[in-house]
């Protein structure tokens, strides 16, 4: 019984088990860096940042149809020039990153959309918004294990200055010159996961992947290397429970993944020691010092 | 006498206004030196010129032996987000980072200073606790023991011991006047003067310009305490265009 819920669908179909790599692959690669776009409180830039990919997508679309490397290309170009004109506005004039990235994105949005309604069918913006988890070929599941691996060993290689850059930027800036190289390289690893994360998930729902298991885990424990182990075992649990709902109830499979991860955030909140609900109605006893 | 910083004919300011108007002092290398000087008076302002975020709009400032890299500072309002999980050890740990950089680990010779810097500032036992557990004046001992091994040659301290109790106050001087005695080079906003009294053998006082700089009983005179304030509101209430500046 539980053999056949949990286990047969992958045992069965090749394309249950490619959606759960892809998916097992996006959420090694994207929860850490939701992890610090939490910390930094910029969970709304990974949202602006994904819809900022559209046009890129879009226009490789145009040039080259449903192909993987030109949507992702195009993809990239586009993220990374918002968030490179984003970085170097909010840099150099007086507005604020929060102000300067929504002018950004929302220009490259509407430009997205008006390139895909103008010369592509429905269907194709319904590919671009809300993915193809149970279609991925074997060059998308390269790509998104590639991106996977590129950003585990960035962050690995950053997580000193970037833990900086987040708890005292001041600081970081006093003693070295890396604040700006590792705000841009965070940047393109919010790029670069989303992009992956479009393939499977649509340019929206690959936010939530993002960000959900890394507010959930917020709740369960307070040191960032345990922050990154709960979001990604989260987001891991979140897709294979999204998946087989998907499959058992022939539901969308990418709205499901994320709703199951919107559930466990929502108990998380409910239920979390550190400062979920319940922990605030019946509060533990002090420690008397 | 060497000199740790010479101001020459210095000028900032933000959007035009200046903060800080044709200063010129020369800091001796080893001093202990206080700034003092009403709100507005361009305290802060001066060391930002000195760190460098502030870029001149005249003259100029020439180090002494001290390369910029060589001077830690702390801010009026530190930057650190007290939100973020970080615990003390760690926080006070990055005072290493010129030695170990953005990427090298830390060995037994940095975790044993890391804890030397955390006692010296009286926060042992401290060291696992998140930076969100601390008080106010636990984040300034935890900021102080990353200044102590920043092991720089030039302390710039903005209000260090504002909105900080009298205890602590008292063990953060200690560790200032250790500064001292290693003959690193001191300079410190403060506004309090019995403590500038006390603890300090020269000063500095400001009021856009410079009003009087020396041994500190020859500075902190109710006359020139008068000639500060006057100054600065002279400054206030008729602003005008600098001649030098205006050409």
């Amino acid at each position: 019984m539980m053999w056949e819920i949990l286990v047969q669908p992958f045992a069965d179909f090749g394309f249950m088990r490619r959606a759960l790599m892809g998916c097992v692959a996006i959420s090694v690669g994207a929860t850490p860096v939701g992890v610090f776009l939490m910390l930094r409180r910029m969970s709304l830039t990974g949202d602006a940042m994904a819809h900022a990919i559209l046009p890129g997508a879009a226009v490789g679309y145009l040039v080259a149809g449903l192909s993987l490397w030109a949507m992702t290309v195009g993809g990239l170009i586009a993220g990374m020039a918002v968030a490179l004109l984003a970085g170097f506005v909010t840099r150099a004039t007086a507005l604020r990153e929060d102000a300067s990235l929504a002018a950004f994105y929302l220009i490259s949005l509407a430009l997205g959309v008006l390139i895909v309604s103008t010369r592509g069918s429905n269907v194709d913006l319904m590919h671009v918004l809300f993915g193809t988890v149970l279609a991925l070929d074997d060059d998308a599941l390269t790509l998104l294990c590639s991106i996977a691996s590129v950003s585990l060993l960035a962050l690995a290689a950053l997580f000193r200055p970037l833990v900086l850059e987040c708890a005292d930027p001041q600081f970081l800036r006093s003693v070295s010159g890396l604040s700006a190289m590792t705000h841009f390289t965070f940047l393109a690893l919010v790029v670069l996961n989303l992009v992956g994360g479009f393939h499977a998930l649509g340019t929206l729902m690959a936010v939530g992947i993002m960000i959900l298991p890394a507010a959930a885990a917020r709740f369960w424990v307070v040191c960032i290397g345990a922050l990154i182990a709960v979001a990604i075992s989260v987001a891991m649990l979140s897709s294979l429970s999204g998946l087989l709902l998907s499959y058992h109830y022939s539901l969308p499979s990418g709205p499901a993944i994320i709703l199951v991860a919107g559930l466990a955030y929502a108990l998380s909140l409910a239920f979390g020691p550190v400062g979920g609900l319940a922990g605030r109605a019946f509060p533990r006893r002090y420690v008397e010092a | 006498m060497t000199c740790a910083l010479e101001f020459q004919d210095l000028t900032l300011g933000y959007d035009r206004h200046p903060a800080v108007h044709r200063l010129c002092v020369e800091i001796a290398e080893g001093s202990l030196t206080a700034i003092v000087g009403p709100n507005g008076a361009g305290k802060s302002t001066m060391l930002k010129g000195v760190i460098g975020t502030l870029r001149p709009l005249e003259g100029r400032i020439a180090f002494g032996r001290i390369a910029r890299s060589g001077i830690a500072y702390l801010p009026q309002q530190s930057g650190v987000d007290r939100s973020f999980p970080i615990v003390v050890a760690d926080l006070v740990a990055m005072g290493l980072w010129r030695e170990i950089g953005g990427f090298v680990g830390l060995r037994a010779v940095h975790r044993a200073r890391v804890a030397e810097a955390i006692s010296a500032v009286g926060l042992e036992g401290f060291e696992e606790r998140p930076i969100g557990s601390l008080s106010g004046g636990q984040v300034q001992r935890a900021l102080f023991a990353r200044l102590l091994l920043q092991d720089a040659g030039l302390v710039l301290l903005d209000e260090p011991f504002t909105a900080v109790d009298a205890r602590t106050t008292a063990d953060l001087i200690a560790v200032m006047r250790r500064w001292h005695g290693e003959g690193r080079t001191v300079l410190a906003v403060l506004h309090d003067f019995d403590t500038v009294r006390a603890h300090f053998p020269h000063s500095l006082m400001l009021a856009r310009e410079l009003v009087a700089h020396g041994p500190t009983a020859q500075v902190l005179t109710a006359e020139n305490q008068f000639r500060a304030r006057q100054m600065c509101e002279a400054c206030d209430a008729s602003p005008h265009t600098c001649g030098r500046n205006a050409a």
